[in-house]
């Protein structure tokens, strides 16, 4: 694997809810993009997916903190960055996107300045000059007679059409990584299916790693490389797409995949749940948090779950899990087939 | 005599105003609902499937009679829902329920669950007053919830355990029909399994039909015997689930299913469909409504709007290209 652009360490980023109690969103999390990679994280909401990707900026706002661990963008790190050399890196480097494209863009201003702004910021380059990189940025990214367009207001356009600037906008200044925090959660399927293919397409041709935050692992096996799956602030298993989605490992990872009905699935069976919700992330606990959930546990009888966090074990080439049962079977289904 | 069916829609229409005059009449409107036309038997769900604005909601609330209709009837159980007077209606919601996407806006804050769930019965009058709280712990039991439950308030509940109770108030009176607008959209896919499952128990037990409205067409093809697939506010496709989803005759339908993401890792290089933005639904493109974004356009379909035509037993399709194919 190639050096690291983006590597993070033991990362936790906490909520503080008053004197004596916290909210662990991310309770140390390692996990590292290389250049030009697709890097897909994934989990259900409460699982501390988006406080991670905020926390790679440093963009946790209070009462959230990051309290340990370490960031490291090309060998530079991130926490010990100035308020000025952190702004310029946030602008610079990296990009962000959300899921709702119309309310991060400002209702009152053409987009064709909105997309100008990180050219006049960042580079030295003159107001006719960013206006017509505005109108190229927008072709780029499939937007309909840009020349036109450069002069609508964010409310005239789609949420397709607004989630595009805003691509356009976050990869203006060709940075590095790109993170996208659900971008095309809140868009139909038709409009999803494009703008993947663009996120994708943009990536791959200005070098830009991109860590896709998502709930679905359909969004995932379109265009990651890489994927990491999250539970209750932890990555439970991180792979290559292809082996976590063929040969998922961890319980939480097999029943994700289990419990979305696919197209084409034999219809009327019982789907296969995951009993029980999400831990109160408040609550510390010593034991592995999907324990209470989990069917390897109950049929292997562990008793190690309820006691101690299970370590990252090595399941196959780049593939890791934290699971106490689930490199055991893993090597008893490798005997039965071969 | 034939029996007529659970629920019968007839050229129905909604319009919403976009525009008032000076003395506030509609000048301008988009027809949400475009002339639907279908029916439903007993104990039968259809699915509703549609990108955003499409009308399908509309539809479902323009069924139980909470959305005043532009044109065309709903008969329901014999009834024209339009038709009624306070009190035949108050009866007819009886056996005509909806549950919500989002559960949590929809219980009164400050009231326990057990009392909201209960409440159903009271106006209804059903039952001896004594009998309510059992039925109520009864039917807590059926959705899968514990008797305790009912007096908890809504924020003491995760978000799937707060749509078990809209579904439990919903059973409450035993209806015939219950429209689910988008019951499972605001679930994460663990929990989401978990309500469909249980909707997919209880209609079997309860002999319910359910209108099953949502833009997730793996859901829809889970729950549904026959699919609409609408359109800005028209059905253009309606045929038995197995047949829509694997021999799809109208090129929306297609569109959508080669859009939805699978997980199957040797469907990645497929390539995605691209169907163009979509219309400003005030300017709908004359004929074919489709037609500014089909591949298949011909030029009968900007002089023709095309009707719904049966191409098999139970599948009608409302497409030139598709029709004259076969």
């Amino acid at each position: 694997m190639s050096k690291a652009l983006l590597a993070i360490q033991g990362v936790k980023t906490e909520f503080r809810l008053g004197r004596a109690r916290a909210l662990q969103a991310v309770q140390g999390v390692d996990l590292s993009i290389s250049a030009g990679e697709i890097v897909g994280l994934v989990g259900e909401s409460g699982s501390g997916k988006s406080v991670l990707a905020l926390s790679m900026l440093r963009l946790v706002q209070p009462p959230g903190q990051i309290t340990d661990g370490h960031i490291l963008f090309d060998g530079e790190d991130v926490m010990q960055m100035s308020a000025r050399a952190l702004s310029a890196w946030r602008g610079r480097d990296v990009g962000m996107i959300f899921q709702q494209p119309q309310s991060c863009l400002n209702p009152v201003k053409r987009i064709g300045w909105q997309v100008a702004e990180p050219l006049l910021r960042h580079e030295k380059i003159g107001r006719k000059a960013a206006w017509a990189a505005a109108i190229d940025l927008l072709r780029a990214v499939g937007i309909p007679a840009p020349e036109e367009k450069v002069l609508a207001y964010p409310h005239e356009l789609s949420g397709g059409q607004a989630q595009r600037v805003m691509i356009a906008i976050a990869l203006a200044l060709k940075p590095r990584l790109l993170i996208a925090d659900e971008p095309t959660t809140a868009l139909d399927v038709t409009i999803q299916a494009q703008i993947l293919e663009l996120l994708s397409e943009r990536c791959r041709t200005l070098g830009t790693s991109l860590l896709l935050v998502t709930h679905d692992l359909g969004v995932v096996a379109r265009i990651a490389d890489r994927v990491a799956v999250m539970y209750a602030g932890r990555i439970v298993e991180e792979g290559p797409v292809e082996a976590m989605l063929t040969a998922p490992s961890h319980p939480y990872t097999k029943g994700l995949i289990a419990a979305a009905p696919q197209l084409g699935q034999a219809q009327g069976g019982r789907l296969k749940d995951i009993p029980g919700a999400i831990p109160d992330l408040s609550r510390p606990y010593a034991g592995c948090a999907f324990a209470p959930r989990c069917e390897l546990r109950q049929s292997l009888s562990l008793k190690a779950c309820d006691n101690a966090q299970p370590a990252p074990t090595t399941v196959g080439s780049a593939h890791t899990v934290r699971c106490f049962g689930a490199a055991g079977s893993i090597q008893s289904e490798m005997r039965v087939t071969s | 005599m034939t029996i007529p069916p659970l629920l019968d829609v007839r050229n129905l229409k909604v319009r919403y105003p976009i525009k008032t005059g000076l003395f506030g009449k509609p000048v301008d409107s988009i027809a949400a609902v475009d002339d639907v036309s279908f029916t439903l038997e007993r104990g039968e769900t259809l699915g509703l499937v549609g990108e955003s604005g499409c009308g399908k909601s509309t539809l479902g609330r323009t069924i139980l009679a909470l959305q005043q209709p532009a044109g065309g009837a709903v008969m329901f159980r014999n009834q024209d829902v339009f038709c009624l007077s306070p009190g035949e209606r108050k009866h007819q919601r009886r056996f005509a329920q909806m549950i919500f996407q989002n559960p949590r806006s929809c219980f009164d804050p400050r009231r326990t669950l057990g009392a909201s769930v209960r409440m159903a019965l009271d106006i209804q009058e059903m039952l001896a007053p004594s009998e309510r709280d059992a039925a109520v712990a009864e039917i807590f039991r059926k959705v899968g919830l514990r008797p305790e439950h009912r007096l908890r308030y809504p924020h003491e509940l995760s978000g799937g355990q707060l749509q078990r109770v809209g579904i439990a108030r919903a059973l409450i009176l035993k209806p015939d029909l219950i429209v689910c607008d988008e019951p499972v959209s605001a679930l994460d896919v663990s929990v989401q399994a978990q309500i469909l499952n249980l909707l997919n128990d209880l209609r079997q037990e309860f002999g319910l039909a359910l209108i099953f409205v949502s833009h997730n067409l793996a859901v829809v093809e889970y729950i549904a015997d026959r699919v609409a697939v609408m359109y800005y506010g028209r059905i253009v496709e309606l045929a038995p689930t197995h047949q829509l989803f694997n021999n799809p005759r109208h090129p929306y339908t297609k569109a959508l299913l080669s859009a939805v993401p699978s997980i199957d890792f040797t469907r990645r290089h497929e390539p995605m469909p691209k169907l163009g933005d979509p219309p400003n639904p005030a300017r709908l493109p004359s004929g074919c409504r489709f037609r500014s974004r089909c591949p298949m356009a011909m030029p009968r379909c900007a002089e023709e709007d095309p009707a719904m035509t049966a191409l098999a037993a139970g599948h009608d399709v409302a497409c030139h290209a598709a029709l004259t194919a076969s």
